[in-house]
């Protein structure tokens, strides 16, 4: 469709020295076409109610994969200089230190509550289909 | 930037160059490098939101719901779990394609598929935020409040208003943001310098939003 046109070596900002060489329309496509197969797939997961680690190592993969393509190719970070990739993706890197030590605390307090506050320890799930039967009984 | 032109030899070495550079270190129109500097605050607030829900669920001792009942809806005399969700994950991700297609034109200078990507785009994130208050409303008249939740944790109530309702902003102020960056774009506002980054720095903080509706959609959603 476009490849009669001719590309000046300009980006958007006219900016010569910033290299952002242009990219085909195909590629933009591609990633909106694989998000969108990547999100039916998270749904599936739902949709056919795998449940334990299965269900939690989907859910985790299709995320990835559904930020990275967003990430490097919608957020261009791919074609950025070494430099600006470092300083956006190596400060939420440190997130990991946050999320470990909140699930070490989050363990230690669910522990407390179940030890010393006599709550219980076994926190099963609930159907919503379950809640109206108990308000029903109610009535 | 006329001074001399960009090196290119390699990831470290460009690393090293650009930090010992005299002038500057990033390479980008500032305007993207606030953008990007923005966007990791953003970051940051969010996954302080998203850390919280984790650790607010593993500590609850009451039953945690299913959402994908909770959110699920009755379509054609049938129940379909976690639809509505569903519908605004892809509504979300066509936005952000639409969005994509607009930076792109940019690049050609092309004002009036510009604008019309764009507000294609606004469109799609206000349909978006309409499907959100549907959501809530629904939610808020089957008792479910930031205090409580007749579906089990009263967590998940906390939760779901303070995690959405923050997102929610961030994609409504984005279509107010988009709407303005179209129409000054379709006015000519930018020709005068034949500047059109503003278009790829509005691109980044919306692609923002989309992504951090897919850790939304992952954790809370889908967990």
């Amino acid at each position: 469709m476009s490849e009669g046109i001719v590309e000046s070596n300009e980006s958007v900002a006219g900016n010569a020295d910033h290299s952002d060489a242009q990219h085909p329309i195909g590629v933009y496509l591609k990633v909106w076409i694989l998000l969108f197969v990547l999100s039916t797939f998270s749904y599936m997961v739902d949709y056919f109610d795998f449940q334990g680690i299965l269900r939690w190592t989907l859910i985790l993969v299709f995320m990835f994969l559904k930020a990275g393509f967003i990430i490097a190719i919608f957020m261009h970070v791919m074609w950025e200089r070494m430099t600006l990739i470092t300083t956006i993706l190596g400060p939420p890197a440190v997130i990991l230190l946050l999320i470990g030590m909140m699930a070490s605390e989050g363990d230690y307090v669910f522990c407390t509550r179940v030890d010393y506050l006599g709550q219980p320890a076994a926190a099963e799930r609930i159907h919503v289909a379950d809640v109206h039967l108990e308000e029903e009984a109610e009535h | 930037m006329t001074e001399h032109a960009l090196k290119n030899e390699g990831h470290i070495q460009n690393i090293v160059d650009d930090w010992s550079d005299d002038k500057q270190a990033y390479h980008v129109p500032w305007g993207k490098l606030m953008m990007w500097i923005f966007l990791i605050s953003d970051t940051f607030i969010f996954s302080c939101f998203l850390v919280g829900y984790m650790n607010v669920r593993m500590t609850a001792t009451e039953p945690w719901p299913y959402p994908s009942e909770v959110f699920g809806l009755e379509l054609f005399g049938q129940n379909i779990p976690l639809i509505l969700i569903a519908i605004m994950t892809f509504i979300l991700i066509t936005s952000s394609g639409t969005m994509a297609l607009a930076v792109r034109y940019a690049h050609f200078r092309d004002k009036k598929k510009i604008a019309l990507f764009m507000l294609a785009t606004a469109l799609f994130g206000a349909s978006f935020v309409g499907m959100q208050a549907f959501e809530w409303t629904k939610l808020i008249s089957e008792g479910v409040r930031p205090w409580a939740n007749p579906f089990g944790a009263h967590q998940f109530g906390s939760v779901f208003f303070m995690i959405t309702g923050f997102h929610g902003l961030h994609v409504s102020i984005g279509v107010i943001y988009l709407l303005t960056v179209a129409f000054k774009v379709d006015r000519g506002d930018y020709d005068r310098k034949n500047n059109y980054e503003i278009v790829e720095i509005t691109g980044l903080y919306w692609h923002f939003v989309d992504l951090v509706w897919v850790f939304i959609f992952a954790f809370f959603y889908l967990w």
